[in-house]
Parts: C-alpha cells; structure tokens; sequence
C-alpha cells in the first residue's frame, strides 16, 4: 500500500466486501457481489448499504475530467463484485442473471474512486481536465506499465493519461499521479512494448 | 488424402482452389468506426512505419505486411482496430443491424463479429453475445471493453436452448448465427485445421448447426433477418442445414450485396437435393479474393 492512501485496485477492500456480502445474518440488504444489481438514482433512493448511486457516479466524471453530465444520459450503470460499476448502454430488469453488461467502468468502495482503462480510453477523449498527454518517450513506457515523470502541477490522483496520435490527442490508460510521477496503472493484460 | 479434394466438382478450378489453400493468410484488421475512422488508421500506422494495403472491397479493412504484429501497434492499443480475418467482416455485413434493435449473437466469442455488429449500430440498442465456453467468453468481454462498447450484454448458455428470460423476455429484431463447425476454409491461417476431419464429425457438428439456427430463428421476430455462417465448405453444414430450417420454420433466404467474388449456393451434394433458394446464400473459396474460405446465407422469418 502507498503512504499516500491512494492505491490502484483495491483487492484487499474487494476481500472485505465481499465477506460482506456473504453475511446473511442481518436484515439490510448487502451487496451480492455474483450478480448485477442496477445503481440507485439518488442516495435517498439507496437500499444497498454503500453502493454508490447514478448521480455520485455521474458527478465524479463531470468533476474529474469535466466531461458533460449528458454524455451518460444513455447509459445505467450497474454493481457487479464489490464496487464494481458497469456502464450499460440500455436497459434490462434488475437485477440482471447475465454474465455481463456493458463495460466495467469505475472502482467505487473506497476512497479514491479509480476508472477503467478501457472507460478513459473510451470517455476519456472529451475530457478537459486530469488529462496529462505524454511525450512518445514517455507514452511508450507508459503503456509498458512503467511510471514516468512527465512534469505535472496539476492535481494529485488518477489522471488520464494521453498522446499524441495521428493528428489528435488520444487517451492511452489510467496514471495514478503522486510525488511528482505518474505510475501507469496499464493492467497486465493491456501493456505493450511497441 | 486431403479432404479438401471432395470440394473439387464444387469449384470452378480445383487446382488453384488447392494451391491457394496451401498459401498463409495475410493478417487483417478492421477499423473500429467507435473509436476511430479508417483515415486516421492509416495515418497511425503510417506514423509508426506499419506496412498495411487496403482491401478493394471495404474501406475499413487493412492488410497487414507480413512482419507486423498488430497488437503492438497504437491503433490496437487504443481499440481502433480488431484483428479479423477479411470474410469474417462479411455477415455482419450482410446483418445490416440498425442503431437501437435488438441482435442477437448466439455463439459470439471471442467477439469479432459482436464487436463490428455494435459499431454498425454505434454503441446503441442491444446486442445480447451469448457462447457456452466460459474461457472464450472472458475474451469476448476483454475485446468489447478494448473496442469501447457498452450496448452488449453477455451470456453463457447452450445456444441450442438459449433462454429470452435474463434478457427481457422480447425476441430479436436479428441475429448472427455464426456456428461452430468443421473450419475447413482456416486452413491457410491454421494448417492442422483439418488434422483430425472425419464425415463423422462433420455431420455431428451439422446437427448442433441446426439446433441453434433452429433456435435462433425461434427466438427472431415476424419479419426479422437470421444470417447464418460458417468457415468451412461441407454443404452438410451449410445448404443442408438452411434445407432443414426451410422445411421446419416458417422463413425464407433471401439475397443480400457482396463485393467480393463469389459461388452461389448449391443444390445438389452426393445425392440430397436442396431447395433452389440456396442459392442465395454465398460460397467464398481461397481463390477468389486469397481469403479464407466462408459461407453466408441471410434468412427472413416470415412476417
Ligand atoms: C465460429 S466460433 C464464433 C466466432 C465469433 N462469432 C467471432 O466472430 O469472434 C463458434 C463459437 O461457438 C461456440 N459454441 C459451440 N457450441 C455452442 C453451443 N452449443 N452453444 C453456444 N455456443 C457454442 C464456441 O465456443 C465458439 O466460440
């Protein structure tokens, strides 16, 4: 865990929610962490202890990266595994008996909420703030997973990390930017040594 | 003895029918109209000195040159591309999906055909990719996330009875019934395709064909489109298994446009003899275009 509190993937919180989930023995209804349970609108709507609803989870893209709270208006969005929230271009009864829905989208749960990758690959070219857009050099080890140091004095956090790619700014993955450098948060199966 | 020669009173000349088979296959990608147009793929792969060729008969297809891995290159980091074979691109072609219907993709994974079907609807409507193989189905989740879709809701069942239930209850507006089979026409991407090839196998997996193009026509609206399509050539697994569904479901072949070089469905195999509208469906052989080999067929269910 990083001195700074703000870690990437939250596995040992996952391991607490879901033995959570797991607990039968009280009468409020707790997450079922095998199934897709659709988010609450509002927190007055909320039954699911800590389930973060639609408008915290809306709020937080526009707060972040200054996206248009429009741009999810298609979207529901959707709790599979504890804090993992799914973004789902329509509408099906919940909760959902499917294997998926959508894209897994935001880390919810703890702290420092934390994006996809493929979420800022795929929202993340409207946004206007928390965006750091890397030197080639950089960009390369970035998506090796390694961190860099790209010169930043914006927020500390997660930020989308970018490049420049055939005449147009292109979101590459999550940086978790602290102490002056941005570790790449590029997950395993996603990094690449072009 | 090769299986391939039963094929030879089918095509117009076996010689290079055999020759091409014998030849790699270049490795294709097809834009991702999601996240990014064929334009700028070009440019990206320009940038990075990646050797690409375009295909004469789509503008979002691209030949790779031979010494490109491209999941190495930008354009698949960034989900622009999908690494699919050229034929594979045609029945979601010929499925003509729109923006907010709902599609159905009963044996999906790894995801090259959902993926093209949910960009050919712009992220927008339903396409419900269902497969029996857990392993593959992790897959097709992964490309649909790197390719940016979000209208696509997965499912694990046997696709011989697959169940409306967790997916509304409505049936389909259409479907992409792209059977597992005996992968004659991989031959130039994978040379052990037919290694173990029997007549057995072959009319076993023709059966599990009918079942789910059976299913899938069931669960498609009056009025609907079924395309139906497989990689190989045995006309067990593909005229016979349309004659099955002419004779047991209240539908119909119909014609659909396609650019590349082609053979017309045949009506008469080792002594069956199937309904003429076969001939409507579309034999692609390795000749034709140096491709793989595929066949496609597109049904409507009667309104
Ligand atoms: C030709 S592949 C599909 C390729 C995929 N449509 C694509 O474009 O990437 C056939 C698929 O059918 C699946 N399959 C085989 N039998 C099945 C069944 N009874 N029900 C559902 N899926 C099945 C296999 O796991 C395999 O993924």
């Amino acid at each position: 865990m990083t001195d700074d509190g703000l870690d990437g993937d939250g596995q040992g919180r996952d391991g607490a929610a879901a033995r959570d989930a797991g607990d039968g023995g009280t009468d409020a209804p707790t997450n079922d962490g095998q199934r897709f349970d659709r988010l609450p609108a509002t927190a007055a709507d909320r039954v699911v202890d800590g389930r973060a609803t639609r408008r915290e989870v809306v709020d937080w893209w526009v707060d972040r990266f200054g996206l248009e709270a429009a741009t999810f208006d298609s979207h529901t969005f959707w709790e599979k595994g504890a804090g993992k929230v799914w973004a789902f271009a329509g509408e099906v009864d919940s909760p959902a008996g499917v294997e998926g829905l959508g894209m897994t989208f935001l880390r919810t749960r703890q702290e420092h909420w934390k994006p996809t990758t493929n979420a800022v690959q795929r929202f993340g070219r409207a946004a206007t703030r928390n965006v750091v857009v890397l030197e080639e050099a950089d960009a390369t080890a970035f998506l090796a997973g390694e961190t860099v140091e790209p010169g930043w004095d914006g927020d500390w956090g997660y930020l989308v990390a970018a490049h420049d790619v055939a005449g147009g700014v292109e979101p590459i993955g999550v940086g978790l930017y602290v102490h002056d450098e941005l570790r790449s948060r590029m997950p395993k199966g996603r990094r690449r040594e072009p | 003895m090769d299986p391939l020669a039963r094929y030879d009173p089918l095509v117009d000349d076996p010689a290079a029918f055999h020759a091409a088979c014998d030849r790699p296959l270049p490795s294709v990608v097809r834009v991702n109209g999601l996240a990014s147009t064929p334009a700028r793929v070009r440019r990206a792969f320009e940038e990075a000195g990646v050797g690409y060729e375009p295909v004469c008969w789509h503008d979002g297809l691209f030949r790779l040159a031979d010494d490109v891995s491209p999941g190495n290159t930008w354009p698949f980091v960034h989900g622009w591309v999908y690494g699919q074979e050229e034929v594979s691109a045609v029945p979601a072609l010929a499925l003509d999906p729109e923006p907010g219907e709902r599609v159905f993709d009963p044996c999906a994974a790894p995801g090259s055909k959902t993926t093209q079907v949910a960009a050919l609807m712009d992220d927008r409507g339903l396409v419900v990719a269902n497969d029996n193989d857990l392993g593959r189905l992790s897959a097709l989740r992964a490309n649909a996330e790197r390719c940016g879709v979000t209208n696509v809701a997965v499912t694990r069942s046997d696709a011989r009875n697959f169940s409306l239930s967790p997916v509304g209850g409505e049936r389909f507006d259409r479907a992409l019934v792209d059977v597992p089979c005996s992968c004659e026409g991989t031959v130039r991407k994978n040379p052990d395709a037919l290694e173990d090839w029997s007549l057995d196998h072959v009319e076993g997996i023709a059966g599990v064909q009918t079942a789910i193009l059976g299913r899938a026509l069931e669960v498609t609206r009056a009025g609907g489109t079924v395309v139906y399509a497989t990689c190989t050539f045995a006309p067990e697994e593909n005229e016979a298994v349309l004659q099955h569904a002419l004779e047991e479901y209240d539908c119909h072949v119909v014609d659909f446009e396609l650019a590349l070089k082609h053979a017309p469905g045949v009506t008469k195999w080792k002594g069956e003899t199937y309904d003429d509208a076969v001939r409507q469906a579309k034999r692609i052989y390795p000749h034709h275009n140096d491709t793989g080999g595929f066949f496609c067929a597109k049904l409507e269910v009667a309104a």
